[in-house]
Parts: C-alpha cells; structure tokens; sequence
C-alpha cells in the first residue's frame, strides 16, 4: 500500500452545506450536487475535522457521495459555551438538541481552516483473475462494449479508481472512475450469490463483492483478496479516499496467493 | 457457569445494544430490535444495560441451566415457563441448577429478551457482541443458536451476587424464585397490537404527492410475512412521488421509512443496510422502535406525525425514567423490595 498526500485548497470552492434532521437521533449534511471529486474531498476533511474536534454526544459519521450522516445521543449533547446538556433535570428540554448540534456543526463548518486541509490517500492495488470461472460474464461484457475480452481488462486496468464511499455491504466500495467505453447495462435477472471476492460491472460503476451477497452486476473477474477483514482494527481493505488499481493475475496466481496482513 | 441450548426455537441469537463505530465502512448495527426489552432485562439481573443476551423470536428455545442463575425475561410474552410453572416476566428469576426454561405460545409481541447474570460472554467483534447473521460474525459463531450449544456467561456483579446469596436456601426447595416486585407496564413503552407509531418528516416528505402524504397517517399499514431483523415491508397503500427523484445513496437509521418504487413502504430496522437510495418519507421517533420490534408479522400499524422537538423530548424523558427504574431496581435487589 503506498501513500499520497494531497493537499485541498479550500479557499475559493468550500461549497455550502445544508444540515437535515434524519430522525432523532441523527442529521444529515448535505452538500447537494452530484458526484463530484471536489465535492468528495470537502467531505473527506470535514469527517476528518469533526472527529478532530471530538464533540460529546456524537456516536459515529456515516459520508456518502454528497452527504455525510451524523449518529448522535441527544443525552449526551453539550453546549459548547456553556456545557449544559439539552434538558433539566425534569427532563424538560431546555433546547433543541438536533439545533444545538446543527448550530456546532455549521460554526465549524465556516471556521474550516480557510487555507489547507491535508489528508492522505492509500493506494491499493487489486489482483483481479479475469474471465474464466472468475468472471463468466466477460464474454458478454466484450460482445456489448464491441471490445475484445483483451481490451476490456487492459480498460479495466489501465484506470485508476476512487472511492467515494463504503456501504451496501461491509467492505464494498463504490468506485468512481470507470471508462465509459466499459458500460454496460445491469443482468436482467440478478445472480442469488455471488462469490465473494467478484468484481463487476452495473452501468457505469464498478465494484468488488466482499460478501456471498445477491447482485445484478456483469461480473468479469475475482480477486483472491479479502475486502472485509472481521478481526482487523480496520475490517474494510478499503475506505473513503482511497485509490484502488486492479491488475490482472493468472488462475495459477489466484490459487497461490496469500495474503500478506499490510 | 453456562447455558445449554437443548432446543433453538425459530430464532435465537445473542445480541446487546448494537455495533457502533464502523457503518462508515459498510457495518451494519445489529443488536437488538426491542432496546428498551433488553436494557430493563439487563438491569434486572445486575447487569450494565450494554450486556449481550438472548433474542428470543416468536417461538422460544429450551435452555438449561448447568448451575443456580439469576435471570430476566422482559419483552414479548412468549409463554417461558419452569417445570411446567409460568415465569414471570420483567422481574429478577432465580433458577436453580439442572432447571430447564421453555417457551410456549406467543400471547404477546414478538420478541423475548433473556437476560443472564454475568450477560452472555462470547467473544467482542468490532466492539459488540451481537450476532451479524448475514456476515456470519460476532454473538455465537457468527449464526443463530442451535440445540447443542454451550453459551458462557460471564461474571456477575457483585449486587447479582449479593441477591442470589440472600436466596440461596430458600431455592433449594423450588425450581425458581420470582421476585415479588417488577418493572410496571407504566414503565414500559405503550406495547400493543394495533399500535399507531408517531414519526418525524424524512428527508424526502414533502417530494410525495399530498394523496400519499395523508394516506401516510390516514391508512392502517400491514406488516407483510416478508418482514424481518432488517426491515419491515408494509402494504396499505401505494405512497407516490410528486415527480421521479434522482437519488443518490445515503445513510439511513433504525425507523428509517423509505419507498421504492413499487409504492410500499419499506421500515427498517436493527439490521438494515448502512446506506439507501430510496426517497424516505418518515423516520420513526426512536421511543417507539421498541413497539415495532414486538410487531408480529401480518398485524397492522397506523402512522401520526410529531415534531422534532417533541420526538427528542419523548427520547429524553424516556432515557430518563430508564435511568430511575434503573436506580429503583438496585436498591430494590439490595434491601428486598419496595418498603
């Protein structure tokens, strides 16, 4: 895994940020639009500020394209002037918790340091076995494209991917950056498990299976390495911000491989 | 001291208060669906209410006890009894050893904690014991329990011990001891079949057609048998967007209500997915998840909207008045009861 640090000047494109209630017990930023790499990278340093900044009360950040979910206690919310909690002791609510925690959180926004927020950037770089038993959906994927198999792994390959963010299952990614010469449309009837480790095609994204899961997607190959490591202090291979490069390896390769604990 | 699981029921597993931390790399929550149930069963044997116990889904297990226990059954009434004798629910049970808990018919609810002195002692993952089923990780080897298991129980506290040790004599002459007092049912969420569940406006609320937004409160829903730990399909009315909505996928929590396209609402529960696409009309005020949780499959729920604000008190008041059973139930486990 290699590292790039990349620095975000955040000077003239700080988008507007507009803050939802999602329940009552978390909110939602949203920094509208669609999916955008300026966008993504806004959102990464706002994570990485918010949980910086360690507010009593916050449970977890959930970021997705545009937005980024805040789980939150309303019992444990503090007044940052004056750290009184939300209610009396009566239990009367003294103010809103949701507007208290919107109020820190749009301060914090516009104190976002106007200059430079730095974060980093892992590589990972995925073998991918392509077609074959692996992936049994290459041939078709060609046939539509108009590419030869050859063509459409040397495609797959020659990108190299961003993830916006986590989610569906543990450890699945949903990656920007695919060629659009390697579109193609979903399976018409969807695959009731997929092995895991698949990686696959569904319009104009491409992703890898970390879970026996159901799944829609033209799968053209498998990696030998595991995206959802239970017992890891990180079980995701993969978070928001990473880079990932897929390379081809023989069936011979995918047989042997082990996996090295990096 | 452990548990032995001599029948499973239809859906046992071991579950706390979920797992936190990791929905931003794609981890679903988990724990328990009724939260209220497995806290106050938690409380009542001693327990931090964070402990892993059993849930318990419409037809029970039997389980045998391999030593004198403290337990608490709190939740649905899935009719547990003791060498043929009714268990009450929501109050300290002692057993003595050899004892064997079963299950009978669902009078009531859906969902039964049991709760252990100690709680059930397997092993942490990513920080929580509750069963992941679909990753096959954390409760007990990752999968619902099966006749033959052999779950340890961990260590009790020490007013768990101080009120076995009062009883131990007179145990020995039953199979198990009730206490007279328990939690109240005016302590309790407001169980019953036929619930109307109050909701604040989803994100999405205002992009539905003013129909659908008032058959939303106006129509009684069916929980449909395609209804689970991840969500509940419901059938009452198809709900209509004004126009299409252009979706991205985004978080989404414990009483999330969204609605694909077919029109019906989807509830989602302890193990929904981390993220959605579908435009969310409500979001459940979390006091009333618990009356969910207890919903059988095939009954009927009706929706009414409250505020933000008034959500937020019903979740505070109630954390609060937790907190008094909570301090209620240790002394009471201390001194013998209520004077």
């Amino acid at each position: 895994m290699h590292s790039i640090i990349k620095s975000i000047q955040n000077e003239d494109s700080v988008n507007h940020i507009h803050i939802v209630s999602l329940g009552d017990r978390a909110l939602l930023v949203d920094w509208g639009g669609g999916i955008e790499r300026n966008t993504h990278e806004q959102i990464r340093a706002f994570c990485l500020q918010l949980e910086r900044a360690d507010i009593s009360g916050i449970i977890e950040l959930i970021p997705s394209y545009t937005t980024v979910t805040v789980v939150y206690d309303p019992m444990e919310l503090r007044d940052p002037a004056t750290g009184a909690c939300c209610y009396h002791r009566d239990g009367q609510l003294t103010s809103s918790p949701f507007e208290l925690l919107k109020g820190i959180i749009e301060g914090m926004h516009n104190s976002l340091d106007p200059k430079v927020e730095t974060i980093t950037a892992n590589i990972v770089d995925i073998p991918v076995c392509y077609g074959g038993e692996f992936g049994p959906d290459l041939q078709e994927v060609a046939e539509h494209t108009g590419l030869s198999s050859q063509e459409v792994i040397k495609l797959h390959c020659g990108q190299s991917y961003l993830v916006y963010m986590v989610g569906f299952a543990p450890g699945f990614p949903y990656l920007g950056g695919m060629s659009e010469r390697l579109s193609v449309p979903r399976r018409s009837s969807p695959r009731t498990a997929i092995t895991p480790g698949s990686v696959g095609i569904g319009g104009s994204q491409t992703g890898v299976y970390p879970l026996a899961t159901p799944g829609g997607w033209q799968l053209i190959g498998r990696t030998p390495r595991k995206l959802f490591r239970p017992h890891h202090a990180e079980p995701s291979l993969l978070k928001m911000g990473d880079i990932v490069r897929f390379y081809p390896i023989e069936p011979e390769q995918f047989a042997e491989w082990k996996e090295d604990e990096q | 001291m452990s548990l032995l699981i001599v029948k499973p029921g239809l859906l046992t597993t071991v579950q706390d208060l979920g797992r936190y931390g990791y929905q931003q790399q794609g981890i679903i929550v988990s724990g328990a669906m009724d939260t209220f149930a497995l806290r106050a069963a938690n409380i009542l044997t001693g327990n931090a209410p964070d402990a892993a116990a059993l849930e318990i889904t419409l037809r029970g297990p039997m389980i045998r006890f391999e030593a004198d226990v403290l337990i608490a059954i709190c939740g649905g009434d899935l009719s547990p009894t003791i060498n043929g004798k009714d268990v009450p629910l929501w109050r300290p049970i002692l057993v003595r050893a050899g004892e064997i808990l079963e299950f009978g018919e669902c009078r009531s609810g859906a969902r039964a904690y049991l709760a252990v002195a100690g709680g059930i002692d397997v092993p942490m993952v990513m920080h929580s014991r509750s069963t992941y089923l679909r990753a096959g990780i954390g409760g007990f080897e990752g999968r619902a329990l099966r006749a033959g298991d052999t779950l340890p129980i961990g260590e009790a506290s020490n007013v768990a011990v101080f009120y076995m040790e009062e009883r131990q004599a007179e145990l020995q002459a039953v199979s198990f001891l009730a206490s007279s007092w328990f939690i109240g049912y005016t302590s309790h969420p407001a169980y019953r079949s036929d619930p109307v569940i109050r909701f604040v406006r989803g994100r999405e609320f205002t992009k539905f057609t003013p129909d659908s937004r008032e058959e939303l409160v106006n129509r009684r829903f069916r929980v449909t048998p395609q209804s689970d730990r991840m969500g509940y399909r419901l059938e009452g009315s198809a709900l209509r967007l004004e126009e299409p909505v252009e979706m991205l996928s985004e978080a989404v929590t414990f009483g999330t209500v969204q609605v694909p396209p077919d029109g019906n609402p989807i509830l989602l529960m302890a193990d929904r997915q981390t993220v959605g696409g579908y435009p969310k009309i409500a979001q459940v005020a979390s006091v009333d998840l618990p009356i969910l949780a207890q919903i059988k499959p095939g009954e009927r729920i009706r929706f009414t909207e409250i505020s933000m604000e008034e959500a937020q008190q019903l979740y505070i008041s109630s954390e609060l008045l937790l907190a008094r059973v909570a301090a209620s139930v240790q002394l009471y486990m201390k001194t013998g009861g209520p004077r």
